[in-house]
């Protein structure tokens, strides 16, 4: 940690309006749980004081959901803050045992698409068998983190497989590579083919390189910035010949659009790296970019759309997959309260501060059942599962959708029934 | 004796609630202003008006100074811990208790957030009308004590105008409620006492209407003279605005780095216009002020199209205090008041001010009442510059004085301007308002340090009453 960090932590002038739209703080209302107070706290640490377990708890409280980048006047950049403030927690800090086992695996598991999709014939099996209702009070009290995981796996349908190109229909306008991730690619491969069918229909040959991997985000939010770098590269190498990058997973885009920071000491790469992210573009802003040409057909239903984290504040991508959803006739969209305030998922969040994570994902589910809305639109997987998970807790049985498939649905007629929505206000029956 | 009270208050409020572990007790060091910074010795985060007066109690039974914080977003460190003491953080405290539309009131905790208040009533057609520029963060607590103001301040007055009532612990541990009722006005005194005079825990506050019609218009012009003219010409034609707001060309430069308000690049001064009343009125006012700002040699004039654009109008304005990090590594941020009519004179000196000593200073005011907001800026990592700015701020604080203002129009006293106070006030005044304290607090633990200059010790025999044979003024 040079002088840059000193510079960063310099900005911040402690007006505190990051605090309100903290989702530790709202929850805590604890200064030390704010990003004035973590900013405070690293600068203890900067300054000299070494990293107590308590400090590390701190950083570990942080969902990282950048809400505070996107209140803050002064323009602190607290994301480069708390990434290089998470390294130093995992160069110095001693993890117990069970932390660092349920770490390892966490890390050794999600960035690899192999090793997910040789967990669902199991999990589809424990998902059938009835299993659930047994363990899952063992698990809680063995480990709330594992609970969670268990908690959260969503039911698995069928997998798919998407070719290596999708053709353009009716006139090329453009050629994209499209990001699988990881996640996205085994828990929901019906987004996947929906965001290829949307690009193809709106004109745009589909590249899906197979030699894709994971893009990295799960260790670059984490302070595995080495893992991170790695994953980066082979991002970089499997995109290269691409015109622009279509990502539909907004943890995902938010991580390859940083690569050229990630990089940039790295003669070799910074380049390429800068190339690639600047060609990166969330499925809503390319789309929202390139205009619509297909034509949209109605859909009878009402849609809260729930704005992640890394769209939003790591993007800024907020108006273009409203204004999507909103040329869909017949659609109605509905603001959820309290957008800026993360559900509480945050990548790793869930399964690391389980706890936590569950209160915020209570106050997310109540403020999208106060919508009265019939599907609930999210762009991102984990805010799906998370989302969805809060919602059954108080009794509903959500239907969630990615845009990519909102958007699938007009463009072929499918009408409401195919998101699983019944056609009547309320949460609709699952799929 | 801290360790000892740590204890006490984990078996009555719960561990979750008491801090003591230096590293988190950093944090609480300071407020808004960094520039004072005291550890306190020991956090308390109650829950309810009885847990704040448990501690209350224990903390005079121990003999332990304590002080209440709200958000911590307060601008004169009326807020700073002390070490030896305990602070009294009302964050969690944050319950809106009671919406009562058709009598025009809300019942709210002190840690709620202001705007959280306007946002619950606004289904009724109603919001809460004080509106500091941290309205986002800072608590509806923490405004009584500061008697916070805020841009519309100029037509709906300040916070003491819109609190009816409010429960407050006493600087004895006591559960009570300040009202209007008849005999002296003991709200009146505690709002805007900074903390001395006990602790908030409950506040009624008076909702006003939404009105009818809101106009908002940004004039630029080409110098600060030019636009204090309109000023005085828009007051003088017996408009009162809701708003009126001028911020100098440093600021609109700060501003516009840090929220792409898109106020005009060239413009030395603009001026932010807001009317808001029955329709017509509004509509025929607000021709009357685009005309007068004209006159006055407004070169461009943009009126707000809808409220996304107004939001955006005031986005620059409202973020201007922590925009002016972009544009510079430190600052003082000032709070002083003058008679309206010396706006013209007292900026021209401050600009001199600033020339002669080589400190930038950027202008942010409230026009409409003169409340000046000069924010002096400095480079921390260079030498004796912030001492440097330290003496400007001073020095446009004697500007004030010395042209019949005051030393702060709304950022309160705080630690950061007790030394100035003696400059206003002769020994007699500030011992007839430390008597006030007396009467309150007794022992002299409720915020102490804070407001004036020196301490007195409530024993004491006030000056004024030396040659009165029997005087027992309480």
């Amino acid at each position: 940690m040079g002088d840059d960090l000193g510079k960063l932590l310099g900005d911040c002038v402690h007006c505190g309006f990051c605090l309100p739209t903290c989702p530790t703080y709202v929850l805590w209302g604890e200064e030390m749980d704010s990003p004035r107070g973590r900013i405070h706290l690293m600068q203890q640490h900067h300054d000299g004081t070494p990293l107590t377990p308590e400090m590390a708890g701190h950083f570990d409280a942080c969902l990282g959901c950048l809400a505070c980048v996107t209140s803050c006047p002064s323009g602190v950049q607290y994301d480069k803050l708390i990434e290089s403030t998470r390294e130093e927690v995992e160069r110095v800090h001693p993890r117990t045992r069970a932390e660092q086992a349920l770490r390892e695996t966490v890390f050794a598991l999600f960035p690899y698409p192999a090793r997910l999709r040789a967990l669902r014939g199991p999990l589809r099996l424990y998902q059938g068998s009835g299993l659930s209702r047994l363990l899952r009070p063992v698990l809680e009290r063995l480990s709330p983190s594992l609970a969670a995981m268990e908690r959260l796996t969503p039911p698995l349908g069928r997998a798919y497989r998407l070719p290596e190109r999708v053709p353009a229909r009716g006139g090329r306008r453009a050629t994209v590579g499209m990001l699988t991730g990881c996640v996205q690619r085994e828990f929901f491969p019906q987004v996947n083919s929906a965001t290829a069918r949307v690009l193809a229909l709106e004109g745009c040959d589909v590249l899906i390189p197979k030699g894709q991997g994971c893009c990295g985000a799960l260790s670059l939010h984490s302070g595995r910035a080495e893992e991170a770098k790695a994953f980066a590269r082979a991002t970089i190498v499997a995109f290269e010949s691409a015109d622009a990058v279509v990502v539909n997973s907004a943890g995902c885009g938010s991580a390859m659009k940083d690569y050229a920071a990630l990089l940039a000491d790295e003669p070799e790469w910074a380049g390429r790296a800068e190339a690639l992210s600047a060609k990166t573009k969330d499925f809503s802003e390319f789309l929202a970019a390139l205009g619509p040409r297909a034509e949209r057909h109605p859909l009878e239903l009402t849609a809260a759309y729930h704005d992640a984290c890394h769209l939003a504040h790591g993007q800024g991508v907020r108006a273009q997959p409203r204004s999507l959803l909103a040329g869909i006739p017949g659609l109605e969209l509905r603001e959820i309260a309290d957008p800026d305030v993360c559900c509480g998922s945050a990548g790793t969040y869930n399964l690391f501060q389980p706890e936590a994570a569950g209160e915020l994902g209570d106050r997310k589910a109540a403020n999208v059942a106060a919508t009265g809305a019939s599907l609930l639109v999210a762009a991102n997987p984990g805010c799906t599962l998370q989302i969805a998970t809060a919602l059954r807790r108080r009794g509903h049985e959500p239907a969630v959708a990615h845009p990519a498939q909102v958007l699938d649905a007009s463009l072929r007629g499918l009408g409401p029934g195919v998101l699983g929505v019944s056609g009547e206000g309320g949460p609709g029956p699952s799929r | 004796m801290l360790r000892r009270l740590a204890e006490r208050f984990r078996d009555r409020l719960g561990p979750e609630s008491v801090i003591d572990d230096p590293v988190r007790l950093r944090t609480y060091e300071c407020d808004g202003l960094t520039y004072h910074r005291a550890s306190p010795g020991l956090v308390v985060l109650p829950g309810s008006a009885e847990e704040v007066a448990f501690v209350v109690r224990e903390c005079v039974e121990a003999g332990v100074p304590y002080v209440a914080r709200g958000s911590g977003t307060g601008l004169s460190g009326g807020a700073l811990p002390r070490t030896d003491g305990v602070l009294v953080v009302t964050s969690r405290m944050r319950r809106i208790l009671e919406v009562d539309p058709d009598n025009q009131r809300a019942v709210v905790e002190p840690g709620v957030i202001n705007l959280d208040v306007s946002k619950a009533v606004r289904p009724h057609g109603y919001y809460y009308a004080p509106d500091p520029s941290s309205q986002q963060i800072c608590s509806i607590g923490g405004n009584v004590a500061e008697n916070s103001g805020g841009a519309h301040c100029l037509k709906y007055g300040f916070t003491a105008n819109h609190v009816l009532a409010c429960e407050i612990v006493t600087p004895e541990g006591e559960i009570t409620t300040l009202g209007d009722g008849p005999g002296y006005d003991l709200l009146g005194a505690f709002i805007g006492a900074e903390g001395t005079l006990g602790i908030t825990t409950k506040i009624t506050v008076r909702l006003t209407r939404i009105p009818q019609a809101v106009e908002t218009l940004l004039a630029a012009f080409p110098s600060v003279e030019t636009a204090g003219a309109a000023v005085s010409a828009i007051i003088g034609a017996g408009i009162v605005p809701a708003a009126v707001e001028m911020m100098d060309a440093l600021a609109i430069e700060a501003a516009e780095a840090a929220v792409a308000c898109g106020y005009p690049a060239d413009a030395a001064a603009v001026l932010i216009v807001e009317l808001d009343g029955p329709e017509t009125e509004v509509a025929s006012q607000f021709a009357r002020v685009r005309l007068l700002c004209e006159e006055a040699g407004a070169f461009e004039q943009r009126v707000a199209r809808d409220d996304a654009d107004r939001a955006l109008i005031w986005k620059g304005r409202r973020s201007a205090f922590a925009a002016v990090g972009r544009i510079s590594p430190a600052y003082i941020v000032q709070d002083g008041v003058i008679p309206r009519t010396a706006l013209p004179e007292v900026l021209a000196d401050i600009d001199r001010l600033s020339r002669e000593s080589g400190v930038r200073v950027a202008n942010v005011f409230h026009a409409g009442d003169g409340n000046l907001h000069p924010l002096v800026l400095f480079d921390d990592a260079e030498e004796g510059a912030g001492e440097r700015a330290e003496l400007v701020s001073g020095a446009i604080l004697d500007l004030c004085i010395a042209h019949g203002g005051s030393i702060t129009g709304e950022h309160g006293v705080g630690v950061d301007k007790a030394r100035y106070l003696p400059r206003m006030f002769t020994e007699a005044d500030l011992d007839t308002m430390q008597m006030v304290r007396c009467a309150f607090d007794p022992p002299n633990l409720c915020n102490p340090g804070k407001v004036f200059p020196t301490p007195r010790l409530c024993g004491e025999i006030p000056r004024v009453r030396k040659g009165s044979p029997d005087g027992e003024l309480f």
